[in-house]
């Protein structure tokens, strides 16, 4: 009996409007702390910089764009986002194992192997890298955060985030339906 | 008055533990909402669950009248909320760019850390994936350098590019995430059901 109700609850969400109720909330309270929004992107952008400063420092130095984020006496890891980033894991791991959903597993549909799976991620999570860099921000950095405040350029991320992946949807369909 | 901690009025070594905490429950409520599982994202681009609609447009309705009416109130001081600048050709293309990125990998950045947190293999190599795109961006910068830095119009709201009153503009904006939720819930009804 136990094991079945622990079954169940594996897959059941809070209500989406519950949800986004309390994401505004808390948007509303992140610009009223600290007069930003949230982000997810830019902890890995920092990463980044910071993996590239430690195995080629010249290099990043001399990059025109690595080179933004470094300053002389503070490593870009002790950054605002990377903070925050680290509350989401621990938030995400607490929501997880609060709900039975932790253990290590590759999420596919059926109808696909879990190598193809992996394969679209890595392709999808390098062109999504890519194009978070180009608008200078991603779902929750430029499109949420910058619609709270009708960031003209939240928007017009938000619109062509969400019209491309409509357009494209048609030929990623195998992997999902 | 807010905002806060650029106003003094919580001190600046805060900042770091506030940024903790906000992030811990960023992550709760979106793990919650189920934004954990690629496969409930992606329903949104095949109607088979509207979830990321609902979650997505909600708060974004929910933070803008909170805003606005916290201004109103004078709680809020909105001239000071950092707002994303418009790079105009850099938001369409790097927008148009992720959209293929969010349907092929069934993630964004943020949905993709809650999955790596609850163990998700994919989304770990997701996440690998995009530092790899991001270091891919830096190392060809010259060449995004024009549309990364090129038809900047400032850090501008729709107020300022499209004078509109943003007190209209956020009720007709409820409005329309109304409709989307009626209407999505009715093609939900008419498509295949997914069980993931």
């Amino acid at each position: 009996m136990k094991k079945e109700l622990k079954q169940k609850s594996k897959h059941i969400y809070w209500n989406p409007y519950y949800g986004g109720f309390l994401l505004g909330i808390l948007i509303l309270f992140t610009f009223y702390l600290t007069g930003r929004g949230l982000g997810a992107s830019g902890a890995m952008k920092s990463s980044v910089v910071s993996i590239i400063e430690s195995v080629a420092p010249t290099h990043a130095e001399e990059s025109n764009y690595y080179s933004k984020f470094i300053t002389e006496d503070e490593s870009p890891m002790k950054n605002w986002l990377v903070f925050e980033t680290l509350g989401v894991l621990i938030g995400a791991f607490i929501s997880g194992g609060l709900n039975g959903r932790i253990g290590w597993r590759i999420q596919h549909s059926p109808k696909i192997t879990s190598k193809r799976r992996l394969v679209f991620a890595l392709g999808g999570g390098v062109l999504f890298g890519l194009g978070a860099q180009i608008a200078r921000g991603c779902t929750s950095g430029a499109a949420l955060s910058g619609m709270a405040v009708l960031s003209t350029g939240g928007f017009i991320t938000m619109l062509a985030i969400f019209a491309s992946a409509y357009a494209t949807a048609y030929f990623f369909r195998k992997n999902w339906i | 008055m807010g905002p806060l901690i650029p106003n003094g009025v919580i001190p600046i070594e805060w900042d770091n533990i506030i940024a903790i905490l906000i992030g811990i429950v960023f992550g709760f409520v979106l793990e919650a909402s189920g934004f954990s599982s690629s496969r409930k994202l992606a329903g949104l681009f095949y109607g088979y669950d509207f979830a990321v609609l609902k979650v997505f447009f909600t708060a974004a309705v929910v933070s803008l009248i909170g805003v606005y009416y916290m201004d109103y109130l004078g709680y809020l001081d909105i001239t000071q909320l950092y707002v994303h600048p418009l790079y105009l050709w850099g938001a369409i293309i790097g927008g148009i760019i992720m959209g293929v990125g969010f349907v092929a990998g069934g993630f964004c950045p943020g949905t993709s850390l809650c999955a790596v947190a609850i163990g998700k293999i994919d989304a770990m190599v997701y996440v690998a994936g995009i530092m790899v795109g991001i270091f891919i961006f830096s190392e060809l910068y010259p060449l995004f350098q024009p549309i990364y830095e090129g038809y900047f119009y400032g850090n501008v709201t729709l107020e300022d590019s499209l004078g509109i009153n943003p007190y209209w503009f956020v009720f007709i904006f409820s409005m329309i995430a109304i409709v989307a939720f009626v209407v999505s819930d009715m093609v939900t009804k008419k498509v295949k059901k997914i069980f993931y």
